[in-house]
């Protein structure tokens, strides 16, 4: 599923617009209008084939991009709650909205009310369970995980329970910033103050089964690398660290990051990780080796970003040779035709040119 | 060996008289910059449109007037007490108030209650000023520098008065990437926007390899082209550390620029304001 330019990365910033990178040329395109009102809160895919993507705005309205067309097709307007959103998915061709206040709105097609659920307020992140899309996990600040089920909306599956009073015997405050579900059906987050929890809903323990340190700077994005041992975390000074979850230790640190890191992607097949930040730059770094591939300055802070997956890195590269190649052949007639006048001199050259 | 390649170039151009090739131009730190691909193009429509709707925009729409909190860190000493006095005489519209004991982040809802626009934490280490924390107050940006080199008015070699209650002009040199320009455009919200010519004075924050010079003149015009100048004023130097979206806050805040050792300063010809 090719998109006009061949854009490999789609990346939101807080004016307002929508921005495609093709990393083969790096160079960037905006799409939408430029407006601070709108900035861009969260991304999402439209449905599975990666052609269409719902932009959600601090306006209050979500728009559907088509990539294949390079423009917004389509827009709607989500009051309800109170402050930006934070998050967006997407269910059987409805579009499910989270915002700041806790409201959880599911927006069908038809124009039917919109299913509610009501997670609490101080929500920093909502995310969908990719493989059982109706389930749904919701933390912020002073409002520990949760996770909801879409058919059960009265109540949350489940509810995690904060950890045991500290050493000073007191309260540990509760800050979710962003959290990602494992495929075994566990869930990860990453908090404000600096820790990584691993809960797991099908066990009787409510209390995080493994919880981890990491930095001195409150953690604000969380991305999965293919294999799941390991989870990679950003901080709001510009680490990223990938963070083994068996042991808690780091693995790997990857540096370049000047700024805050708001959001974070891997790609499922290759060793890339996708980072953007405040620091208004797009980078690309390899995985398992942790140096940096890309880099894109991008003019504006960015929020968010969502990495296509169906994109063929090497499918690009192999446009440049054929038009050389059609020029090696025409080449070759060319000294054909002159070989039978002078033929010392040319064997060398033809040699040359046919051995590439 | 040195000596007689430059005196046998020497004659040779001399010989040569008018046909000589141009001399070269030596090869200085600023000559090999790296490219920063941040530079800012005048032109450029979206960073544009990103300064014009920042937290700056009401200073530079002429909505606000900025007013300025001074401050210093806990307990004062005698240089501090003297370079803050001296820093609100040539920042108009600043008042300065010292700290005992309380909290900055209790202080700030009470600043932008109070219709302050900009508040400076001076920081001391045993008795000279070494840090400066300029924060725009609704919510703006927080810059955190490095102050060294200060020098107090008496130390100034000068025979000039002091400066007068005109408001200054302002110049900005050299702020060229993405984020000089914003830093550049907090001090120049520090200042009232019409300056008072009759007052001839100027302040300048001059960028070079990533260091700012903050100096206070007076000029006179002698003639057409010739200025004569009387430096007035404390003279100090910074060095951005970081940059913070949002006010100052060391817990929970989120950095838009950090400066990481390791990682910067790696290449000398690389400067990031």
């Amino acid at each position: 599923m090719a998109a006009p330019g061949g854009y490999h990365v789609w990346v939101g910033a807080e004016t307002g617009a929508l921005k495609g990178v093709n990393l083969r040329k790096k160079q960037a395109t905006n799409f939408g209008v430029l407006n601070r009102g709108g900035g861009v809160c969260a991304l999402c895919w439209g449905g599975p084939d990666q052609s269409e993507l719902l932009v959600a705005s601090l306006d209050r309205s979500v728009k559907l991009f088509s990539t294949e067309k390079g423009k917004f097709t389509d827009s709607w307007q989500c009051p309800g709650g109170d402050g930006p959103f934070c998050g967006i998915a997407t269910h059987d061709s409805a579009i499910i909205t989270c915002v700041e206040s806790g409201l959880i709105r599911v927006w069908r097609q038809d124009g039917t009310e919109p299913l509610e659920l009501e997670a609490g307020g101080g929500l920093c992140r909502m995310r969908q369970d990719p493989v059982n899309q109706q389930r749904l996990g919701t933390g912020g600040k002073e409002n520990a995980l949760k996770v909801w089920d879409l058919e059960r909306p009265r109540e949350p599956v489940f509810r995690a329970k904060n950890v045991r009073n500290d050493w000073l015997d007191l309260r540990v405050p509760i800050w979710d910033r962003d959290l990602q579900f494992l495929s075994s059906g566990k869930i990860v987050t990453c908090t404000a103050h600096r820790q990584i929890r691993v809960y797991d809903p099908a066990s009787p323990q409510r209390r995080p089964v493994m919880e981890a340190m990491f930095g001195e700077a409150p953690l604000t994005a969380l991305a999965l690398p293919p294999g799941e041992t390991s989870v990679v975390v950003g901080s709001a000074h510009g680490d990223i660290a990938v963070i083994d979850l068996r042991k808690g230790r780091v693995l790997r640190c990857l540096k370049g990051v000047s700024g805050g890191v708001r959001a974070l992607q891997c790609h499922p097949l290759r060793p890339l990780l996708a980072s953007c930040g405040l620091d208004r730059c797009l980078r690309l770094h390899h995985l398992g080796q942790g140096h940096l591939l890309h880099k894109v300055y991008l003019k504006s802070r960015l929020t968010s970003l969502l990495l296509s997956t169906h994109q063929d890195w090497e499918t690009e590269e192999e446009e440049p040779p054929p038009p050389l190649e059609v020029k090696e052949e025409d080449e070759d007639a060319l000294w054909d035709a002159m070989e039978t006048v002078a033929t010392a001199g040319n064997r060398p050259k033809k040699r040359k040119s046919s051995g590439l | 060996e040195k000596l007689a390649a430059r005196k046998k170039r020497k004659k040779e151009r001399e010989a040569l008289g008018d046909k000589a090739p141009p001399k070269a131009v030596p090869k200085t730190i600023e000559n090999q910059r790296v490219y920063d691909e941040t530079t800012v193009d005048p032109n450029d429509e979206e960073v544009a449109f990103d300064e014009a709707t920042d937290e700056f925009a009401p200073y530079f729409n002429r909505q606000t007037v900025p007013k300025i909190l001074i401050t210093t860190s806990d307990r004062p000493r005698g240089r501090t007490v003297r370079f803050c006095e001296q820093l609100s005489t040539v920042i108009p519209n600043s008042h300065v108030y010292y700290r005992r004991g309380l909290a900055l982040k209790r202080i700030i809802p009470q600043c932008i209650a109070r219709d302050f626009t900009d508040l400076i934490v001076i920081n001391e280490d045993r008795k000279i000023p070494n840090g400066l924390v300029l924060s725009h107050l609704p919510d703006g940006p927080t810059a955190h520098f490095r102050m060294s080199s200060v020098r107090l008015r008496k130390e100034i070699k000068r025979k000039g008065k002091e400066p007068t209650e005109h408001i200054p002009e302002v110049i900005l040199n050299n702020f060229t990437t993405r984020l000089g320009h914003s830093v550049g455009r907090m001090f120049a919200s520090l200042f009232p926007h019409d300056p008072q010519f009759i007052g001839r004075q100027v302040a300048t924050f001059h960028n070079q390899r990533d260091y700012i010079f903050f100096r206070f003149h007076r000029y006179i015009f002698k003639s057409e082209k010739k200025v004569g100048i009387q430096e007035l004023g404390p003279r100090f130097t910074l060095k951005l550390r970081s940059l913070q979206k949002g006010t100052f806050d060391s817990k929970f805040g989120e950095y838009e620029w950090i400066h990481k050792r390791r990682e910067m300063d790696m290449n000398r010809r690389k400067f990031h304001l």
